[in-house]
């Protein structure tokens, strides 16, 4: 088979088994998860395939993998789409095609597949356990079964479809598809279970927050199709179209037209990759079952934005006033959140606001230039944070195993309060969430996350951007802070509540997803050596920088090795972990925690802030401006004058035209002049020959006068 | 098979009318028999529009399957019928949901008999419109579309019928008015109706001339609104679209189908096919204004679909919504005549309106499955009913997204075509019009929540009130519709091939 037609076929099998699954399997819960897994693992399997075959071709950037079709005939011209691996999308796919796998698999476990029946569940809602009498007559209370388990894998297939299409786009048409039915699935896995409030709530808010920023990009789109009449990557990146378009001025904000599409493209990530000020749905997004976080914060939709503005990295390059934006908005997106962050007690929600955090740093480092290291920190966040969101999923489960043992449904097995000691209950979930955390904290050496955050920070001092340095290094430093402090809180010191007493590891199902990731959270890392490492440095050849750079038209330069960032990045690792566990050792409660200030802890007031600004006034507009006065008050008002003014003429007329003058002066009025007459001419009808001789003698007497004088005297 | 293709446009025109007088002497008590005579009866237009498709060469410019009978000779004007690759589609638009529509009604039990024979009557009435190259046949069977329909609201609707109706009827026979005078106007002057030879005629008018004491210009300024203002009503747009929301909630379930699927269209269609090729010069004087109100009821048609209580008044709007990217693509093509922009503006405009006639369909019919069973439509008293009807819930989330504009579906590919060709020529109005595409995700989903999501409602769980999940019947109704729209969604070319040909050729 064609390499390119392999390509084709790897976004398929996951969208086949959606529709699989709705349509004939969704009452069988082990077909379900298998035709969903092997999609998954079809669509891998392709991929891996892919990926070794792009690492064999020398040159890839120039000479990728591409194929394309006639799609959308545009009167004498078509609209092409296609298919292209180039050494980003190559490494993309790596990525994505392990993070989905594992996810896909871990849900099996998650959603308790093997367990009974809940007592009392019902679709819509989490299940709540089922009673089981043992051998010996004791009745416990286990785990149940997801009830909606079928339609679950139904969704996440579609979810990877839309991923798999993004990733594989040779354009940015495909490319919003693909992301835009990741939005569909995104709102349908937040809201899965519907019947909470709150998730149905997180559900519209996560997918109306993201379409503010995708009618931008739509519209960035548009200009740029309308701009170039193309919309592949590889057309619009030839020179000459650039070069084009960063001269032609786009009349808004004195921009370029590149800076403008660069711009309006940037919006749909700000939204899609929750950067200030859209970031507010994706905390609210932890309502949906952890392996759908997993999907959304690490392996696809939020990673979706940052390659999205990574691919039109070319084109955003060219304005400097969009790069400035750019890395403003990641630089400060980083530090917003991770102050956020430090005061949340809910174990997903610290991830989901490190993971706003991340991504800032990743759109920080795109804006300072650093194309590289932005891809090269996408890549390993994905790995070490699909790692994490499984791991916190798998320390809910097993509390929500002690919850059900001591029957305190009033314990919230999410926050973190309630854990503590959980290291020994939970080994694997314990060792794998550690090395999870200590990648995000950029670790030294050994994890991932250090060698990608060090490449941002090394870029940023290098290319004298010292903001973003600074700003950077402290996000970092809070970064491994409040991890340290999730991880102490979580697994360290003793249980500080029954129900973490009776915590239990989870199944292997999600235990071994959670030990591939971790192998990838340490390993990635050693690709991206810098070459002037101290020691390290040129051991291993720096892969990553010399295939990923292979994208660019021009292969952009490794940065000098400088002591100073490389000192900081140790420095806020080690420090903040140091103090996080020094903070948090001896906490026992959220009373004693310092850091619980109102002000962080309600996330700045976001959600007030936006309800009175925007979703209230919008509101009342709507039901109150346009329903109301405009279309009933004013519009229908205008009509209902014309039922009233046609009945008001006619009455008029009738009234003061057809009754007094037609009716009783020319009707009535003649029948009465005609009866007047004949009554008054009655009294000279006497009957006496007389005087009806003398009457005709009268007449004759005055009309021969007349005619006499008239006529006869007149013509004399 | 040489009387097929030689009558075949007559046979899809006549055929309903022919088997609604049929109808007539069925015992009226046979429900059952009515019921699937009509049915099969639409049918056999719906086959034949396959024919006609099959055999409609796209590659070939102007009308194809002419016949010409005569009608009026007096007043120069004949029975004229055509298509292009514009009508076609339209044409099998209407072929396709009015079988779908008389489907659906299987639960309508009152006077089954005149009801089943004013759907088909209406049928003709539509199909007319679209077949029509005669401007005085097309009048009149854009009057005839309008008896039936009025009196499918005034005795099938709901509460509210007799104001719905009498608005209805008077409001489009108010803007026909114009319409009537205007074609008047021109087969004055012409001593013909027959659109093709207008159509060269017409433009080939010297500018300096006068016309009834008045200059060529002022002449084609005031027919260009007379024609304008007829098709803005029954399109609508805003702010004439007042309407609407009315007609469609008090009408039956296949009546706000056909209303909202065909009957909406026919303002569109009146647009492509006289209003721009007629007064191209207008078209392009007055484009910002029609774009202007393309754009208010893009946008007021979002907020004030947003701001209901009552489901069907909020599909009912955001029919306003969608059909205003219709206009805002005729307003586009007109300015911009003659360059790709403008074709792929009308290509998006076009298809917007086989589109929108899909996913209006399939959402007003979803309502109806819902409002037959519960007997309410405010959007209060439902939510948490997805645990009841799960395949139902299904199938309204697929319908939504299609009407949302999902990426995949088929809105999407028309609306985006539509914004491309706009952009360029009307940049202001086509980024106003975004908010109303943002909106249209708020109003969807609104609806999703009020309905399907939330607390599972007891209400309707159990005892008198249970819910019942989605009949098979239904099902069939709403599956031709679904696979349409993916389809489309993902494999535009085979219908938009056709469009674009005639597109190109025309503009």
């Amino acid at each position: 088979m064609a390499t390119e037609t392999l390509i084709w076929l790897i976004p398929l099998p996951p969208v086949l088994a959606f529709f699989l699954i709705v349509l004939f399997t969704n009452k069988n819960k082990a077909m379900s998860h298998s035709v969903a897994v092997g999609a998954a693992f079809l669509s891998w399997l392709g991929s891996m395939i892919v990926f070794a075959l792009a690492l064999g071709v020398e040159h890839l950037g120039e000479h990728p993998f591409a194929s394309s079709i006639n799609w959308l005939p545009t009167g004498e011209t078509w609209l092409k789409i296609g298919v292209l691996i180039d050494p980003l999308s190559a490494a993309t796919l790596f990525f994505v095609a392990w993070t989905v796998l594992m996810i896909f698999i871990y849900s099996v476990g998650y959603h308790n597949y093997g367990q009974p029946a809940g007592d009392h569940d019902q679709a819509g809602l989490p299940p709540l356990g089922a009673t089981v009498t043992d051998d010996l007559g004791h009745k416990h209370t286990v785990l149940s079964v997801e009830p909606m388990y079928s339609r679950f894998f139904a969704f996440i297939g579609l979810f990877a479809f839309g991923m798999y299409t993004l990733v594989l786009s040779d354009n940015l048409l495909t490319l919003f598809v693909g992301w835009e039915i990741m939005g569909l699935c995104s709102y349908l896995l937040i809201g899965f279970w519907y019947g909470k409030p709150s998730a149905r709530n997180a559900a519209v808010k996560a997918f109306m927050t993201t379409r503010i920023g995708d009618v931008f990009m739509l519209l960035g789109i548009v200009f740029l199709y309308s701009a170039t009449g193309t919309l592949s990557y590889r057309e619009i990146f030839r020179e000459e179209v650039l070069h084009t378009l960063s001269i032609i001025p786009s009349g808004v904000f004195g921009l370029s037209a590149a800076g403008l599409i660069a711009l309006l493209l940037f919006i749909g990530t700000i939204g899609k990759s929750a950067q200030f000020p859209l970031h507010v749905w994706l905390p609210d997004a932890m309502e949906g079952p952890t392996p759908v976080s997993a999907m959304i914060h690490a392996a696809t939709m939020v990673s979706a934005g940052v390659y999205a503005v990574i691919r039109m990295f070319p084109l955003l390059s060219l304005d400097p006033r969009t790069m400035t934006i750019v890395a403003f908005i990641g630089a400060f997106t980083a530090i917003f959140a991770a102050t956020i962050a430090v005061a949340q007690n809910d174990i997903k929600r610290v991830l989901a606001y490190s993971t706003i955090s991340q991504l800032g740093f990743m759109i920080a480092a795109l804006g300072i230039g650093a194309y590289v290291a932005a891809v090269f920190h996408l890549i390993t966040h994905a790995f070490f944070k699909a790692l994490l969101f499984l791991g916190s999923g798998s320390v809910i489960h097993g509390m929500e195993h002690g919850v059900l043992h001591t029957g305190n449904h009033k314990v919230d097995p999410q926050d973190m309060f309630n854990m503590g000691g959980l290291r020994k209950k939970m080994p694997i979930t314990f060792w794998t969430f550690l090395i999870g955390g200590f990648a995000l904290s950029g670790f030294p050496i050994i994890t991932a996350g250090f060698w990608s955050k060090d490449e941002i920070l090394a870029d940023a001092f290098g290319h004298g951007h010292l903001a973003v340095f600074i700003t950077l290094a402290v996000a970092a430093f809070l970064t491994a802070f409040y991890t340290m402090r999730q991880i102490t809180l979580t697994f360290l010191g003793k249980p500080r509540t029954e129900e973490a007493e009776h915590a239990h590891e989870t199944p292997w199902t999600m235990t071994a997803p959670l030990v591939v990731l971790a192998f990838f959270a340490v390993t990635y890392g050693w690709v991206g050596i810098p070459e002037h490492f101290p020691i390290l440095g040129g051991l291993v050849p720096n892969w990553f920088h010399e295939f990923v750079g292979g994208t660019l038209a021009e292969h952009p330069e490794g940065v000098e090795f400088n002591f100073i960032p490389l000192a900081t990045s140790l420095f806020v690792a080690l420090g903040g972990l140091f103090f996080g566990w020094l903070a948090y050792r001896n906490v026992q409660s959220a009373e004693q925690d310092k850091l619980q200030i109102p002000l962080l802890k309600n996330k700045y007031y976001f959600d007030e802030a936006y309800d009175f600004l925007f979703i209230k006034p919008l509101t009342w507009f709507s039901e109150v401006f346009v329903s109301k006065w405009m279309d009933k008050g004013f519009i229908d008002g205008i009509l209902h004058i014309f039922g009233p003014a046609t009945g008001g003429l006619g009455s008029f007329i009738r009234d003061k035209f057809d009754v007094p003058v037609i009716n009783q002066f020319f009707g009535d009025g003649s029948a009465e002049a005609t009866y007047w007459i004949g009554k008054n001419l009655r009294p000279i009808q006497t009957g006496r020959i007389q005087q009806y001789l003398i009457l005709s003698l009268v007449v004759l007497l005055v009309v021969g006068g007349l005619v006499y004088f008239l006529l006869l005297a007149g013509s004399a | 098979m040489d009387f097929l293709n030689t009558h075949l446009l007559s046979l899809i025109l006549f055929l309903p009318t022919i088997a609604a007088l049929i109808m007539l002497f069925l015992p009226s008590g046979e429900t059952k028999l009515l019921r699937w005579f009509a049915f099969s009866a639409s049918l056999i237009p719906f086959v034949l529009t396959l024919v006609l498709w099959s055999r409609f060469d796209p590659d070939k410019t102007g009308f194809q399957f002419q016949v010409i009978y005569p009608w009026y000779e007096a007043l120069h004007s004949s029975l004229h019928l055509g298509v292009d690759g514009i009508s076609i589609s339209m044409v099998l638009l209407t072929t396709l949901l009015t079988p779908l529509a008389i489907l659906a009604s299987f639960s309508v039990t009152d006077r089954v008999k005149p009801y089943m024979m004013l759907f088909l009557f209406l049928e003709t009435g539509m199909l007319g419109v679209f077949m029509a190259l005669d401007l005085l046949i097309f009048f009149v069977f854009w009057e005839i579309g309008l008896v039936p329909m009025y009196f499918l609201i005034n005795q099938w609707g709901s509460a509210n019928k007799d104001y719905a109706s009498m608005k209805f009827m008077v409001y489009t026979m108010g803007g026909s008015l114009g319409l009537l005078l205007g074609i008047q106007l021109l087969g004055v002057l012409f001593g013909t109706y027959d659109l093709v030879a207008l159509y060269e005629r017409w433009n080939a008018l010297d500018a300096g001339a006068i016309l009834l004491g008045m200059s060529v210009h002022t002449v084609k300024t005031i027919a260009f609104w007379a024609f304008t203002i007829a098709f803005a009503i029954k399109v609508p747009i805003w702010p004439f679209h007042t309407w609407l929301p009315d007609a469609h909630t008090e009408a039956p379930t296949a009546g706000s189908m056909i209303l909202a699927g065909v009957l909406l269209k026919l303002g569109a269609y009146g647009f492509i096919r006289l209003v721009l090729p007629l007064y191209p010069l207008e078209a392009k004087i007055f484009a910002g204004a029609l774009a202007f109100l393309a754009v208010a009821a893009i946008v007021f048609g979002a907020f004030g679909s947003f701001g209901q209580t009552d489901f069907k008044r909020l599909v009912a709007y955001s029919s306003v919504n969608h059909m205003g990217f219709v206009v805002l693509g005729i307003a586009a093509a007109g300015l911009a005549a003659g360059t790709a922009d403008a074709q792929i503006a009308m290509n998006g405009a076009v298809l917007q309106m086989f589109n929108h006639g899909l996913s209006a369909a399939g959402m007003f019919f979803l309502v109806g499955v819902i409002y037959e069973r519960t007997h309410t439509r405010n959007l209060e008293e439902f939510g948490g009913l997805f645990p009841l009807m799960p395949v139902y819930g299904g199938i309204l989330i697929f319908m939504s997204m299609a009407s949302l504009g999902l990426p995949g579906l088929n809105g999407f590919v028309s609306e985006f075509l539509v914004v491309r060709g706009a952009y360029p020529v009307l940049k202001i109005y086509t980024v106003i019009s975004m908010l109303g595409l943002l909106f249209t995700g708020a109003y969807i989903l609104k609806g999703i929540k009020k309905v399907l999501h939330g607390p599972m409602n007891e209400h309707w769980a159990r005892g008198e009130h249970k819910l019942t999940e989605i009949n098979t019947r239904e099902i069939f109704v709403v599956v031709p519709l679904m696979i349409l729209i993916l389809v489309i969604g993902v494999w535009p070319a085979w219908i938009l091939e056709v469009i674009n040909k005639a597109v190109v050729a025309l503009f």
